[in-house]
């Protein structure tokens, strides 16, 4: 029973992890995401971990997957990403390389060494014992990780207070502190962008005339158009 | 056939490639943080099945701990996507070059 279980919930994890890596549209992502974590939050039942899965479904699917998909419709970005080239030459194989290189390194010293779980079995908080897992935790997170856990609730009250102010606009400030007239410049392009005055002769290939032209004539009015010129590296 | 501890620990491995590898060639912020977020469930996965071999609660305290702070890391990468997305759309990772602003 419990191999059905992992085989299928396997599965659901891997498919929704290649799902986050490989869909082009951020909310297909965010939906793979959300497979992913239910996949793991069966697991965590399957190993007996009833509260950290009901946490895991509250906490990621419910909260953390729903805030991403508000960014994304908040600030409609829903659209694909150019995935047909990259930004650094080799990116793709190197990344490739490092994943198998994980994978591979970690799969060898799991698969060769057995079933080589070592460790001392611990004297306190005891996970078979009687009482509900719930209580175990509760006892040791409000004795010996009582620290820990004030630290964490710091932390929140740091992470919302931050969130509002980068959020927050002063009155009568201007409302951002990136610079209008700074041209965005494309990785590895530092050095083809147009001076303001149109000087359009060293521009090179065509298609991205238009792009260059936009941020060069933006630049020149001072307003906005030189962020809103869409350049497809 | 027995599910021994060490087929989760394969499958917390390859969830982390996974998301290490995303992490690597996407270049949405939004979606890199979801990759982040794959890299920590897989070490999550990782602490229960330790947990369970070990028959040791605290390993599962780990994992609150590591909920806690994605929490927290997702509510402030989130709140800098939007300042950013905000004046530049369309922004990529790549466009994100300066540490101001």
């Amino acid at each position: 029973m419990e191999l059905f279980v992992f085989l299928v919930c396997g599965m659901i994890c891997l498919g929704g992890a290649l799902g986050v890596v490989a869909f082009r549209n951020p909310v297909h992502n965010a939906l793979s995401l959300v497979a992913t974590l239910f996949g793991i939050a069966v697991l965590f039942i399957a190993q007996e971990a009833d509260f950290l899965a009901a946490v895991q479904v509250v906490v990621y699917a419910g909260a953390i997957v729903v805030l991403f998909l508000f960014v994304i419709m908040l600030l409609g970005v829903d659209r694909a990403e150019a995935m047909e080239s990259e930004a650094i030459a080799g990116q793709r194989p190197v990344a490739a390389a490092v994943g198998l290189g994980i994978a591979g390194l970690g799969l060898i010293v799991l698969l060769a060494g057995g079933d080589g779980i070592t460790g001392q079995v611990a004297s306190a908080g005891d996970r078979s014992s009687d009482r509900a897992q719930v209580d175990e935790l509760a006892d040791l997170l409000f004795t010996d990780y009582v620290f820990a856990f004030e630290i964490t609730a710091a932390l929140l009250t740091i992470a919302v207070v931050g969130a509002v102010m980068l959020t927050l606009t002063p009155v009568g400030a201007d409302d951002s502190l990136i610079d209008d007239d700074e041209p965005i410049v494309p990785l590895g392009r530092e050095g083809v962008i147009p001076p303001a005055d149109g000087g359009t002769d060293k521009l090179p290939p065509a298609a991205d005339d238009d792009a260059l032209d936009a941020r060069a004539d933006g630049a020149e009015a001072g307003d906005g158009a030189a962020a809103e010129a869409e350049v497809d590296v | 056939m027995e599910i021994t501890a060490s087929w989760y620990l394969v499958l917390g491995t390859l969830l982390f490639a996974v998301g290490a590898v995303g992490l690597l060639i996407r270049r949405n912020p939004l979606v890199m943080f979801m990759c982040v977020e794959l890299m920590l469930n897989a070490v999550n996965l990782t602490f229960v099945t330790f947990s369970r071999a070990l028959d040791d609660v605290r390993g599962e305290v780990v994992v609150f701990f590591v909920l806690v702070v994605a929490a927290a890391e997702v509510v402030i990468g989130l709140g800098i996507i939007v300042a950013i997305f905000r004046r530049r759309d369309g922004a990529t990772s790549d466009d994100l070059s300066l540490l101001r602003g």
